[in-house]
């Protein structure tokens, strides 16, 4: 069975660079977690919004794969997977959606709020291209350090067209600042699609505007994402300025659970479903171990995200006693991880 | 207390202070700079960044030659781009800096309010108090003739209704240096709103390091018949009023706000609860305003002292014309304030 590796992926493998098995790992807890979601969305278990990230789930393992833990990631609406990958615990996670006092913000943030500074993770955010100004600034405080981390910034397509995109970008490059911008180009703004109010085709496109190298990737790929985003992030972190990945994905699901999906046919979801980045990954996985411990590995998972749900159910909710603490930052600073521990 | 008392200039001060006396003399925009010099002497996290941070005027003189001390690296010119600016001063602050972002208008501040609303002032409590901003944005209102509706803005009221931001308005050379100094080493977004027709304003300035706690107003003058709370510029003018109103056997107590968010309710309150009468000066206007803020405190916090309705000296309700004389007519002074406190005295 082992012997039976393709070149690229032998390459990458000897190279330490990718785990397959660890990558398939990630990818099937971001499409349990959000399976599981989806499910307590549809029993009225959970309120809110939820924006599911399922068919989107190559890109954020296959970046974070390429990531150091002091590396700062910036989320989007649609964050549950970029946190995963990030390292965050699907037992926080489900206790922050479920609003208890054990989730990652203590129930304040929800879904669009979520942020880990133990993790370097800045938040997903409820405003479209909001982050990236943040992801950027965080660029700059890493230039500014002289070390040698990266800040990763994830936006969709439809954030392409907001100011603080064209704006960032601009001064990234100006001041060579270590940022990845990474594009999760589903091609639909909720129901909008990219072509109908874009002026360009690609993402990508943009990028050569303000001087920055961008290249666009099968974002249903995990291995793909993962080689290029080995070589961006290492270009980026040897000081050669900002880049940009525009990685072509798709949602299976629907902007959010509102969302009846009548602007696109349902051929062209077929279509996309036949590329499921999961499959593929197991398929690759499947080349390294047997087909038994896939299984194992899925039942495993399933497991794991069932037990991290039943855990945060049973958390207690926020406590209403300190409804009011943190509108202002206590005296102490806080600071994320990265800054503590010497990369 | 010699910083308690500010001069409209170095001519001023120095007739006030004759061979010093002792006291050193600073004016407004250089009391900001020397904050800022010894902000970033202490703290390799400080650093300023703004458009025009490092050109030749250096922001009305309160960034000038800090490029040169301290590096281009700590005093960023910026591309004119206010909301990404804003949201890469605050995700550098979020991950541990500590930046002085300068705007050369408060006008410019309404392209940075999803930064500063949406995300800055939301950081901490959104988060479950896990993260933080330590942002300050210093930004000035440019009154003075032609600057017009969109140069001369008093933005305060916007910005003082989110929850998760604080605002000064400091008045005095002393105070321009010490809430500075606190804004910086606060662990939250605060705005710093300054005053252009204050930057000669000369008062004592100590050297060396200081901070005027953030939500505290102060009594500059202190009287028994009516309470006049002001801010920014408008202290100076109320100053002016009460100088004037004494002559008229009317004592008036001189409140300035200093900070406008967290408001100092508990000094406003307390001092009509001896005067009975309450006079705000905004520099802003009166609808939703900072003044509708100060009279609802007494209101709530004083109503049975009251022996006279509460009245607000604010702008019109109209931006600001470009025209010598309609920005005559528009901008109030000593002259409504002296106006205002006389019929409210008299009536009784």
């Amino acid at each position: 069975m082992r012997q039976k590796i393709k070149p690229v992926e032998a390459a990458l493998a000897a190279a330490g660079a990718l785990n397959v098995v660890e990558m398939y790992k990630k990818a099937l807890t971001i499409r349990y977690f959000e399976e599981k979601v989806d499910w307590l969305f549809g029993r009225g278990k959970l309120g809110g919004t939820t924006h599911l990230c399922i068919g989107q789930e190559a890109v954020p393992v296959g970046v974070a794969s390429a990531l150091r833990a002091d590396d700062y990631m910036v989320s989007t609406h649609r964050g549950h997977g970029h946190l995963i990958a990030k390292g965050g615990e699907p037992a926080r996670i489900f206790a922050e959606l479920l609003g208890k006092s054990e989730g990652y913000c203590k129930g304040r943030g929800g879904t669009q709020h979520l942020c880990v500074m133990g993790l370097n993770f800045l938040g997903t955010n409820g405003i479209t291209g909001g982050g990236i100004p943040i992801a950027t600034g965080a660029g700059l405080s890493i230039k500014l350090s002289g070390d040698d981390r990266v800040a990763v910034c994830f936006f969709g397509e439809g954030a392409s067209n907001q100011g603080t995109f064209h704006e960032s970008l601009n001064m990234a490059s100006v001041w060579k600042l270590p940022v990845v911008y990474v594009c999760e180009n589903n091609m639909y703004a909720m129901s909008t699609r990219f072509a109908r109010i874009s002026a360009s085709d690609d993402v990508a496109a943009r990028a050569g505007a303000y001087g920055i190298e961008a290249a666009i990737v099968d974002g249903m790929d995990a291995l793909k994402v993962a080689e290029l985003a080995g070589k961006v992030v290492g270009r980026v972190r040897a000081g050669g300025g900002p880049a940009l990945i525009e990685a072509k994905t798709y949602r299976f699901c629907g902007h959010s659970k509102s969302d009846p999906r009548t602007y696109r046919t349902r051929e062209e979801e077929e279509m996309w479903k036949g590329k499921d980045p999961i499959k593929r990954l197991a398929a690759a996985a499947a080349e390294f171990i047997p087909g038994s411990e896939i299984e194992g590995i899925k039942r495993g998972v399933l497991a794991m995200i069932e037990d991290a749900y039943d855990a945060a159910e049973k958390g207690s909710d926020s406590s209403t006693d300190a409804a009011l603490d943190g509108v202002y930052a206590k005296r102490e600073d806080i600071v994320p991880q990265g800054n503590i521990q010497s990369a | 207390m010699p910083w308690t008392r500010t001069y409209r200039n170095r001519d001023e001060f120095e007739r006030a202070f004759p061979q010093n006396a002792g006291v050193r003399g600073l004016a407004y925009r250089d009391a900001i700079l020397e904050a800022t010099v010894e902000l970033m002497e202490e703290d390799s996290r400080v650093f300023v960044m703004g458009q025009g941070v490092d050109d030749a005027g250096g922001v009305f003189g309160t960034t000038k030659g800090l490029h040169e001390r301290f590096g281009k690296g700590r005093c960023i010119d910026t591309a004119l781009a206010e909301n990404g600016i804003t949201g890469i001063a605050a995700g550098a602050a979020l991950c541990g800096m500590r930046p002085i972002l300068a705007h050369m208008r408060v006008d410019f501040i309404p392209l940075s309010l999803d930064q500063i609303i949406n995300h800055a002032a939301k950081w901490s409590y959104m988060f479950g108090g896990r993260a933080s901003v330590p942002l300050t944005i210093r930004a000035i209102i440019g009154r003075g003739w032609g600057s017009a509706a969109q140069h001369s803005q008093s933005l305060q009221s916007i910005l003082a209704n989110i929850p998760g931001l604080k605002v000064v308005m400091p008045a005095t050379p002393y105070d321009a240096k010490g809430l500075l100094r606190a804004a910086v080493k606060d662990n939250n977004p605060v705005i710093i709103i300054e005053h252009r027709w204050l930057y000669d304003h000369t008062g004592h300035v100590p050297e060396g390091p200081y901070t005027v706690p953030i939500g505290k107003a102060v009594v500059r003058r202190a009287g028994k018949d009516v309470t006049i709370a002001a801010l920014s510029y408008m202290v100076y003018e109320a100053l002016l009023a009460a100088e004037e109103l004494k002559g008229r056997g009317i004592e008036c107590e001189v409140i300035d706000l200093r900070t406008i968010k967290p408001m100092d309710t508990g000094l406003i309150t307390e001092s009509v609860k001896k005067t009975g009468r309450l006079v705000s000066v905004d520099t802003g206007w009166r609808e939703c305003g900072i003044g509708a803020e100060v009279v609802a405190s007494a209101v709530e916090g004083a109503f049975g002292s009251l022996k006279a309705a509460p009245v607000r000296i604010s702008l019109p309700e109209a931006p600001t014309p470009a025209s010598p004389a309609l920005e005559a007519l528009y901008y109030p002074g000593k002259k409504e304030i002296v106006y205002a406190i006389e019929k409210m005295v008299r009536a009784v």
